[in-house]
């Protein structure tokens, strides 16, 4: 399979992407590690008549201590991120789920602006990121903005980012000791992507659950925070209790990898599994 | 049209690239290749995979354009002075193959895998071969073969 006709430019910044998106009139994309885009081409689903490639701004490569939060530049790629020992000691969940991702040539290439951006609601990250209540650092002619996860994820394949904005970082907090984490993905084969993901964090005080926050993975047009399942938990529910109101407010699809009902009833499942898996860490 | 330079295998290449043209069509076609195969073409075999800068990647799925000043090694690129390399020798021992089409993507995934130290158990090559699909072995001596070959290239440092 072989994409259409396209121009190819390499961006020597990301204020040279930026400034090569506007010029491009829409019709212009950047390339990161091209594992979503790439396929899209070849299908020719995607027919951008210019690709922007930032895949070699090695600067935004970075995962640094922001003090109460990890910032992690746009185009760290996935294998990165899941090896980054900073990551490992302050919000483990971000690296565990990105060695979740596709398989290890597929971590090689992929990045993480790549998949926040994609706005693809069956990713793993961007649930995650929501989960963590994560901050999205945003470069645009005018100069930067911070979106919070909370509003980036706006549709299937869309976000909060303007056609001549690039992600430039996100910021992820750091987890206090007494948060527990458990990201759960279930598939159908071993490089699939999840047919249902459910991203944990229990907040204990004292060890008695305080609160929670829940990201979920395929459960509906973008990723999804599973609030009731979140307040049940904070109201003295059990790990089942509350994982039984986890399908409340979503509207879970019908594919191949599964129906609508089954999702709804994996869901309740693996969210289950996550909240216990969460409590014991 | 675009210039790019290419060192695969080692040897230096410059070529006039389409930006649409695909490194393993690169691979195959202009340079004749040939042993790297395209299986799925859709990302989810591996049979394609190559080494870009000493890292796996499925060449289907990367622009020759993107490969711009990379250094590639294919499975024409492993064997040195004449002797298989230690991956290629144990496929050979354990007779991990079959019809043979999954044998140069599986090998360079594996190369890749042992070189990042993460060829560390049975369990953690069979996560770590998750991208490479074979439709004949049952990935039994696969697996037995990177085993083996792990501990000969860990001999070897
Ligand atoms: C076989 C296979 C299996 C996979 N399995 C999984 C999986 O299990 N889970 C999962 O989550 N993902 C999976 N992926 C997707 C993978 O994680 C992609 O890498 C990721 O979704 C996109 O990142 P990228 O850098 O490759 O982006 P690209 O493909 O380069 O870009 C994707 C889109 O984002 C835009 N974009 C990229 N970077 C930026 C930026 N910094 N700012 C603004 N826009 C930007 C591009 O213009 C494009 O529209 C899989 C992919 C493949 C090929
Ligand atoms: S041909 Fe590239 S992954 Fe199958
Ligand atoms: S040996 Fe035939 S596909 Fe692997």
């Amino acid at each position: 399979m072989i994409p259409a006709r396209f121009d190819y430019d390499v961006a020597e910044s990301a204020a040279h992407a930026i400034e090569l998106l506007g010029a491009g009139g829409g019709d212009t994309k950047l390339l990161a590690g091209g594992h979503s885009l790439i396929p899209a081409l070849k299908l020719r689903i995607a027919r951008p008549a210019k690709l922007v490639d930032i895949g070699r701004l090695s600067d935004l490569a970075y995962v640094r201590d922001g003090g109460t939060h990890v910032a992690i530049g746009a185009l760290s790629r996935h294998a990165a991120v899941a090896s980054n020992p900073l990551l490992a000691e302050h919000c483990p969940i971000v690296s565990y789920t990105a060695g979740q991702i596709g398989d290890p040539q597929v971590r090689h290439r992929g990045t993480l602006g790549g998949t926040l951006s994609h706005g693809d609601p069956a990713s793993d990250l961007p649930a995650v990121m929501l989960a963590l209540g994560a901050e999205l650092v945003v470069q645009g002619k005018g100069g930067e903005r911070v979106i919070p996860a909370t509003e980036l994820f706006t549709g299937v394949f869309e976000t909060a980012l303007a056609p001549d904005e690039m992600l430039v970082e996100a910021r992820v907090p750091k987890l206090a000791a007494s948060t527990g984490w458990a990201y759960v993905k279930a598939n159908r084969r071993a490089q699939d992507w999840a047919t249902v993901g459910v991203a944990a964090l229990v907040h204990r005080d004292d060890g008695a659950v305080a609160g929670a926050s829940i990201g979920l993975v395929n459960m509906g047009g973008t990723p999804l925070r599973a609030r009731a399942t979140e307040d049940a938990l904070a109201g003295g529910s059990s790990a089942a209790e509350a994982a039984a109101l986890v399908t409340d407010g979503t509207q879970p699809p019908s594919d191949q990898a599964g129906s609508s009902e089954y999702r709804a009833h994996l869901a309740q499942v693996i969210t289950r599994r996550a909240l216990e898996q969460a409590l014991g860490n | 049209m675009r210039q790019v330079a290419l060192t695969v295998n080692g040897m230096r290449h410059e070529l006039e690239l389409e930006p649409r043209e695909l490194l393993v069509y690169v691979l195959r076609d202009r340079l004749k290749l040939t042993g790297t195969n395209v299986g799925c073409d859709t990302s989810s075999c591996g049979a394609c995979t190559v080494l870009v800068d000493g890292e796996s990647v499925k060449s289907c799925t990367v622009l020759g354009v993107q490969a711009d000043g990379a250094e590639i090694t294919t499975i024409e690129g492993l064997a040195a002075n004449g002797s298989l390399h230690p991956v290629q020798q144990a496929f050979h021992d354990h007779h991990a193959l079959q019809c043979g089409y999954c044998t140069p993507g599986m090998v360079m995934a594996a190369v890749s895998l042992i070189e990042h130290g993460e060829a560390t158990s049975e369990a953690a090559i069979r996560e770590g071969l998750e991208g490479n699909l074979c439709r004949c072995t049952g990935y039994h001596n696969i697996v037995a073969a990177v085993q083996d070959a792990a501990g000969a290239m860990g001999r070897a440092r």
